[in-house]
């Protein structure tokens, strides 16, 4: 069942700059599980395109299958949405945004959608730098197909049946910042305060921004036992840094200690000011952060925030060198070549 | 007794000895002197050291398919001598390179044997190693053109064409042409019986590759983007898109590109960065061949269950897994028909030609975006590897892309409701909008799982079964978008019919004449596309028998046929090939001859074939 929210216009409800309330970036009402995390990620990604005050048409929502994939439907009503296949989202996008340049491509993947069956085009849509957003609904389960052990379950976890995970655990972030990544980070569903800003971060980063959010599947993985519940990760959690990200426009207003905060500058003009919750983490040092995130898995810590950033990259059309305009504006005017041109052609082959 | 343009010819060689110039430079020149030729590579899964051949069958009567037996061998590859003496007609010859001599083994009385010593040659005149091997093969066509009187100016025209950018390799290059001129002027008596004489039967036609064609076509289309993944015999397609886009399609001012080819990580994505790139309004292709076909197929049920436009480019190879990856069949029939889970249909064009290669890609990106579908050429190796003569490319200047219904911002502002499944014309396609076009309306949410008409989510039945039967009404307006049949008579009224496409074309138009010659006449047909058109089931009420020429084991095309058309099994006789190599005219005479003979005698009618 699918159901469309009636619209209400509160004549107080605040507007954002391009006159849009908080409900124009909402979608159908969700049917995930009751405390679902994902449900919190959705509500996280309307309200930092509602705060961003982005047009909702220019930007195209794309997912896989998996509860998690279902999730565009949840929010920004107004945006073209995809849902594809299982685990080829990216590829989706790739096509997309090699058509428009100028669109938002916000991608939303569950932990079997990207580690297992996605692992392919994972791997390579980040090594691209595609310019998108990268959000991994991380559960540590199959949720849809009813709570089997994803590639992101920790070695040892036991799942709601009671068996333990025996593999080896897939790390998404240490993955994508092998891959060239050009902006890692990682949250927590239940931590609004942080993820807002990240996204937000991320949807201005020109490249591929990736965020693994861990998100409890309350059905299936919200056990004792299991490293991904709510009270695990909340227990283990560690924050690298605070994330205010600053629009172009605004000046950035609050005052760090020296050392404990850092301003990134980012391609569109706008800031991100880091405070800087582990004083020695620098997020524009690949090699260290690699080296910190390893550590942490040993000693069983979940790092959270924004963990690496190169505001310098080039993304995928930078790589190819297309044209500025969106490819799929070019009509017969610009790509009529005509008859004499093939004449030439057919020349060669006489 | 002498045969003027009309033998085969075959070069036996080692992969990687640059012997492919010097073989092209052989077919060109009698394509020069306005001869019907038409060469075959055939050649292994391999960059180096195993044996290649290179097949030349010369044809006034314009007879382009390949032809069994071979009337002059140039033996150039030790490893393969056996079998290449052994493929020698009787009376026919065997040219090699006797610097070392030839065993007694190898002797046979029946054919000719003609030894230039190649190498020696050309260690005299050479002294580079690289050189001497190259030139060697220069050396072989000079030998060629004097025993069968290839015009030396048409060589040296082709040298000189090839060259046109490294000018001082032209003189080198004739010099070792007229090594083997000269030499088998001393030593031989020329022309033999077999050899060329001058014609006029090729007017502005051209020689050239499928692959070539496709890629071509595919710029002419407009396509900006090319996704795809490296695969024999596919991937020759790709490369010729990105060639004459680098040359046609960079902006001048900024010297950007207006295309974007991704060589994906596999076929999975290059389909879905296809289907991505159309879905957001840009021309975008792939092209691949059986093995890519197979995993692109989840992607292909989704384009066409959402309704996406796709275009794929299916360069037809040896099944089944990975087969024959370098031989011809057209062995993916079915199961890109059917591609994909679940009730699925897909529209597939059938090219025979290098020219229909380009028309019909170009066509292939209307066509998807007219009728929301995937559409997929049905090419195959031969057609796409080898070159053929062909019309030369044309464009209809007043040709515009047909972008099919597609709403603008305009248009969604002027409308009461949008529903991108409503079926508003009653002909099953339905109005489709782009990602972007408008502030608040028109956006909906595409997605492979069951939808009602505004796109939404439902298992609802109702829902689910007027989707499925929408997508059945759009098949059937899809058949009167499809290129129709093309007859061969201008009348059918024979009580027999023969069917065929793609590039069987060739041996198939051969055999109906030689029947003809034995008394036996047949209507023919030839099917560009599917869904059939009404003609083509038609024709076939019309005949009593009717037979299915096709390169694949399983007469999968004749499947096809009688699945979609509801067609007596019986009717629809089987001539196949699937040996790897194209059908060839002899043997669809025997085939069709054997079939004949050994029908019951029916009424009044009784099949005998008298041999002329
Ligand atoms: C090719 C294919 N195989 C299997 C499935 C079944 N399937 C649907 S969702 C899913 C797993 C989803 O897990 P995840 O991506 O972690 O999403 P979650 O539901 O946990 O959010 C599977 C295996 C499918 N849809 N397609
Ligand atoms: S099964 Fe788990 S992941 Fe799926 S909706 Fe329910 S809680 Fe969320
Ligand atoms: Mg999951």
């Amino acid at each position: 069942m699918s159901y469309i929210k009636p619209k209400f216009h509160h004549p107080q409800s605040p507007q954002n700059d391009l006159g849009y309330i908080k409900s124009d970036y909402e979608g159908a009402i969700s049917t995930l599980c009751a405390g679902c995390g994902h449900d919190s990620i959705s509500s996280a990604i309307a309200q930092a395109c509602f705060e961003m005050a982005i047009e909702p048409h220019k930007l195209a929502k794309l997912s896989g299958i998996g509860c998690s994939s279902k999730t565009p439907a949840y929010f920004l009503s107004n945006s073209h949405g995809f849902n594809s296949v299982h685990g080829r989202m990216p590829s989706i996008a790739t096509g997309a945004n090699l058509a428009n340049r100028d669109l938002i491509y916000f991608g939303v993947s569950g932990d079997g959608d990207t580690a297992s069956i996605g692992m392919g085009q994972f791997v390579h849509v980040a090594r691209r730098n595609l310019n998108m957003v990268y959000i991994v609904m991380n559960n540590g389960c199959y949720g849809l197909t009813k709570g089997q052990d994803s590639a992101t379950a920790d070695v040892g976890s036991v799942s709601k049946a009671g068996s333990k995970n025996m593999f080896q655990t897939v790390d998404l972030v240490s993955m994508a910042l092998e891959l060239g990544a050009s902006f890692v980070a990682r949250s927590f569903s239940g931590d609004k305060a942080q993820l807002i800003p990240l996204i937000k971060a991320a949807i201005s980063h020109p490249g591929f921004a990736f965020i693994d959010v861990i998100s409890p599947c309350v059905t299936f993985n919200n056990n004792v036992g299991s490293t991904k519940t709510y009270d695990y990760v909340r227990e283990h959690v560690k924050y690298t840094s605070t994330v205010d990200f600053v629009p172009e426009a605004e000046e950035i207003t609050v005052e760090y200690a020296e050392g404990e905060s850092k301003a990134v500058k980012l391609h569109d003009g706008s800031y991100l000011q880091l405070q800087k919750l582990a004083p020695d983490w620098n997020p524009q040092d690949r090699f260290a952060v690699y080296e910190k995130l390893h550590r942490a898995k040993q000693t069983g810590e979940i790092l959270t925030g924004l963990l690496y950033i190169d505001t310098e990259s080039q993304d995928l059309h930078q790589l190819l060198n297309t044209i500025k305009q969106p490819l799929n504006t070019l009509n017969e005017k610009d790509l009529y070549l005509g008859n004499e041109v093939l004449e030439r052609i057919n020349a060669g082959f006489r | 007794m002498t045969k003027i343009n009309d033998f085969v010819v075959r070069f036996a060689n080692v992969n990687g000895t640059g012997s492919a110039s010097a073989n092209n430079m052989f077919a060109k020149a009698i394509f020069r002197m306005g001869i019907p030729v038409s060469p075959k590579n055939i050649f292994p899964s391999n960059i180096q050291g195993l044996p290649t051949w290179y097949e030349v069958r010369v044809s006034e009567k314009g007879y382009l398919g390949r032809r069994e037996g071979v009337d002059l061998l140039v033996g150039v590859n030790p490893q393969s001598l056996t079998q290449d003496i052994a493929t020698v007609k009787t009376g026919g010859y065997f040219l090699y390179d006797n610097s070392k001599k030839l065993h007694k083994e190898f002797s046979r009385d029946d054919i000719h044997f003609i030894g230039v010593p190649m190498i020696e040659l050309c260690m005299q005149h050479y002294s580079d190693a690289r050189q001497r091997q190259l030139f060697k093969n220069m050396v072989y066509v000079g030998t060629l053109s004097v025993l069968l009187d290839i015009e030396m100016q048409v060589l040296v025209g082709i040298i000189e064409d090839e060259f046109q950018n490294k000018t001082k390799l032209i003189a080198p290059n004739v010099q070792a042409l007229e090594l083997g001129r000269n030499y088998v002027k001393e030593y031989y008596q020329y022309p033999l019986d077999i050899r060329l004489e001058r014609r006029d039967l090729i007017g502005n036609k051209i020689l050239v590759d499928g692959n070539t064609a496709c890629g071509l076509g595919a710029v002419y289309a407009g396509a900006t983007v090319a996704a795809w993944y490296p695969i024999t015999p596919s991937t020759s397609v790709v490369n010729a898109f990105e060639k004459y886009a680098k040359k046609l399609r960079v902006d001048k001012e900024s010297g950007q590109n207006k295309f974007a080819i991704v060589q994906a990580e596999d076929e999975l994505a290059a389909i879905g960065m296809v289907i991505g790139a159309n879905w957001n309004g840009a021309r975008a292709f792939t092209a691949t061949s059986g093995p890519g076909v197979s995993l692109m197929t989840e992607f292909l049920g989704l384009a066409y269950y959402a309704e996406i436009p796709t275009i794929l480019i299916n360069v037809q190879r040896g099944g089944p897994s990975t087969g024959m990856p370098t031989r011809t069949q057209q062995a993916d029939i079915l199961s890109t028909a059917y591609a994909s889970h679940g009730d699925t249909k897909q529209v597939l064009l059938f090219p025979s030609t290098p020219k229909e290669c380009f028309d019909m890609t170009a066509q292939a990106f209307d066509l998807a975006e007219q009728l929301q579908t995937p559409v997929v050429l049905m090419t195959d190796l031969d057609l796409g590897m080898n070159d053929h003569i062909s019309e030369p490319f044309s464009w209809d200047e007043s040709q515009i892309y047909q972008r099919g219904k597609v709403l603008t911002a305009n248009d969604l502002e002027n409308m009461a409701k949008f529903g991108r499944y409503l079926d508003v014309d009653d002909d099953g396609i339905c109005y489709r909008t782009i990602p972007g076009t408008h502030p608040t309306k028109g956006s909906y949410f595409t997605r492979g799982t069951s939808h009602d008409e505004f796109a939404r989510y439902t298992e609802d039945g109702g829902a689910y079964t007027r989707k499925a039967e929408r997508l059945l009404k759009k098949w059937h307006t899809a058949k009167t978008y499809m290129p129709k049949p093309l007859f061969y008579q201008e009348k059918s009224n024979q009580s027999l019919g023969v069917v065929f496409f793609g590039t069987t074309t060739y041996a198939a138009l051969e055999a109906i004449e030689l029947l003809e010659n034995q008394g036996v006449k047949l209507d023919a047909m030839r099917i560009l596309a599917f869904p059939f058109t009404d003609s083509v089931e038609e024709f076939i009420a019309q005949h009593e028998q009717v037979f299915v020429i096709e390169q694949n084991r399983d007469a999968q095309f004749r499947t096809l046929l009688i699945n979609e058309l509801e067609i007596n099994p019986k009717k629809l006789l089987k001539v196949l090939n699937y040996d790897g190599s194209p059908i060839t005219a002899d043997a669809i005479c025997q085939q069709i001859e054997n079939h004949l003979n050994h029908a019951k005698p029916q009424s009044n009618h009784q099949y005998v074939v008298h041999k002329a």
